[in-house]
């Protein structure tokens, strides 16, 4: 068994990843999605600007990340006993009552994927600004690929909800600024990921080698 | 007719999209412009998610039955399972929070099991009905599963948060463990399998008639 590379087809021919029927697309134009004429499934879009955006909301999200991993999360209690927290707090906790298994999945979903995401997108996108294509290109590409179902962190501000609910009789809970930091990193790097386009990304790489 | 990437010998790159054209003699194919290995198909892909499934199944009970939560109040022990957690919002007429816990928790694991063993059942007897249908239903399945962490999330605030010292103490469970198993496995086993199984009895029964 010996490895290799495939005879590249013209970009406008796409297989469909859900029923592998070939398309033809010609050139989107910016702000239209093309799809599946046997399935309906998405077959690539081209929104406007999308490159850049991505890079612009990546910068956005990394601000972001730094404020929601360093500073106050929720603090929760009654009378003078105040418990304060970081976003990693549960995760040490964890670790702690020795469910290491549970404190890694809580880590990668919630604090290393999210981040790794954000380095990704600014790997991949600030060479193509000065005209220049990414030196590892190919396994960071994929490594975004492979990471970001991982980024679960609106599933867990949808957590957060749900605590505070519980723990609404019990006692005060007091969220910090860390918490909205969250809750818009959540919104930036969403949109960030909506508009990079794999198609869109892979021409401008080919123009710039 | 319009013809599938296969029929052709062509393959599509699931990281980038590029199409390339198979070289005869190569069993491992790589894509030209991300690297990516190229499959016809997903190897083993129905094998390889019945073996999933079946693990996510086994897993499941554990998930369901043993406690997620252990919550300390002045001396006073309680265990949480996921179906008690729903049951004390209920019982606080807190019906949209008991809902959502219950479709995130619940019913998706349960519905996620369901639907792939339904998918891998008629791809393996090659079944022709309402394909485009199954794809959809792939799809929803794939895109749901994420939301099932919820509770893992809830658990893990709640043992970061209630430190009260004697008051309350809350600590983690061995059921969440199994349950995050359970979705972490069925995610894999979304992807494992392959949606273009669903449509290839129509392009070999296509290949028949002529």
């Amino acid at each position: 068994m010996f490895e290799s590379s495939a005879d590249a087809m013209p970009p406008t021919i796409t297989a469909c990843h859900e029923c592998d029927l070939l398309n033809h697309v010609p050139v989107l134009a910016p702000g239209t999605t093309a799809r599946c004429t046997r399935c309906n499934g998405v077959l690539y879009r081209n929104p406007k600007d999308c490159l850049d955006r991505t890079l612009a909301l990546a910068f956005a999200s990394l601000a972001l990340y730094l404020v929601a991993v360093t500073f106050p999360f929720l603090a929760f209690g009654s009378g003078g006993n105040v418990v304060e927290t970081s976003l990693l707090t549960g995760v040490r906790d964890l670790h702690r009552q020795g469910l290491d298994l549970l404190a890694a999945v809580v880590l990668i979903t919630s604090v290393i994927a999210p981040a790794a995401v954000i380095f990704c997108y600014m790997y991949l996108l600030l060479p193509l600004k000065r005209g220049r294509s990414p030196v590892y290109v190919q396994p960071v590409y994929r490594a975004l690929r492979a990471i970001t179902p991982w980024n679960m962190i609106e599933v867990f501000l949808l957590g957060i909800l749900v605590a505070l609910v519980k723990l609404a009789g019990m006692a005060e809970v007091i969220p910090g600024i860390a918490v909205w930091s969250f809750a818009i990193l959540i919104i930036t790097l969403a949109s960030a990921s909506s508009n990079f386009e794999p198609a869109v990304y892979w021409n401008e790489v080919e123009r710039c080698r | 007719m319009p013809a599938t990437a296969r029929e052709t010998n062509l393959l599509g790159c699931h990281d980038c999209g590029l199409v390339s054209r198979n070289v005869d003699g190569h069993d491992h194919l790589i894509c030209p412009r991300c690297n990516a290995d190229l499959h016809m198909r997903k190897p083993n892909s129905i094998h390889r998610t019945w073996a999933l499934v079946i693990a996510a199944c086994i897993f499941y009970l554990p998930a369901n039955l043993l406690p997620i939560t252990h919550t300390t109040s002045l001396g006073h022990v309680q265990s949480d399972t996921i179906m008690s957690g729903v049951l004390y919002f209920i019982s606080h007429g807190d019906w949209p929070l008991a809902l959502v816990i219950f479709t995130a928790s619940v019913a998706v694991p349960l519905l996620k099991l369901v639907v792939l063993i339904f998918l891998l059942i008629s791809v393996q007897r090659k079944s022709a009905w309402r394909n485009r249908d199954r794809t959809v239903l792939y799809r929803f399945t794939e895109a749901v599963g994420r939301w099932s962490m919820v509770d893992v999330f809830v658990v893990t605030i709640l043992v970061a948060l209630v430190k009260l010292g004697a008051l309350a103490n809350i600590d983690a469970g061995l059921g969440a463990v199994y349950f995050a198993l359970v979705v972490i496995i069925t995610i894999f086993a979304a992807e494992s399998f392959d949606p273009r199984l669903i449509w290839d009895p129509e392009e070999e029964d296509h290949d028949a008639r002529h």
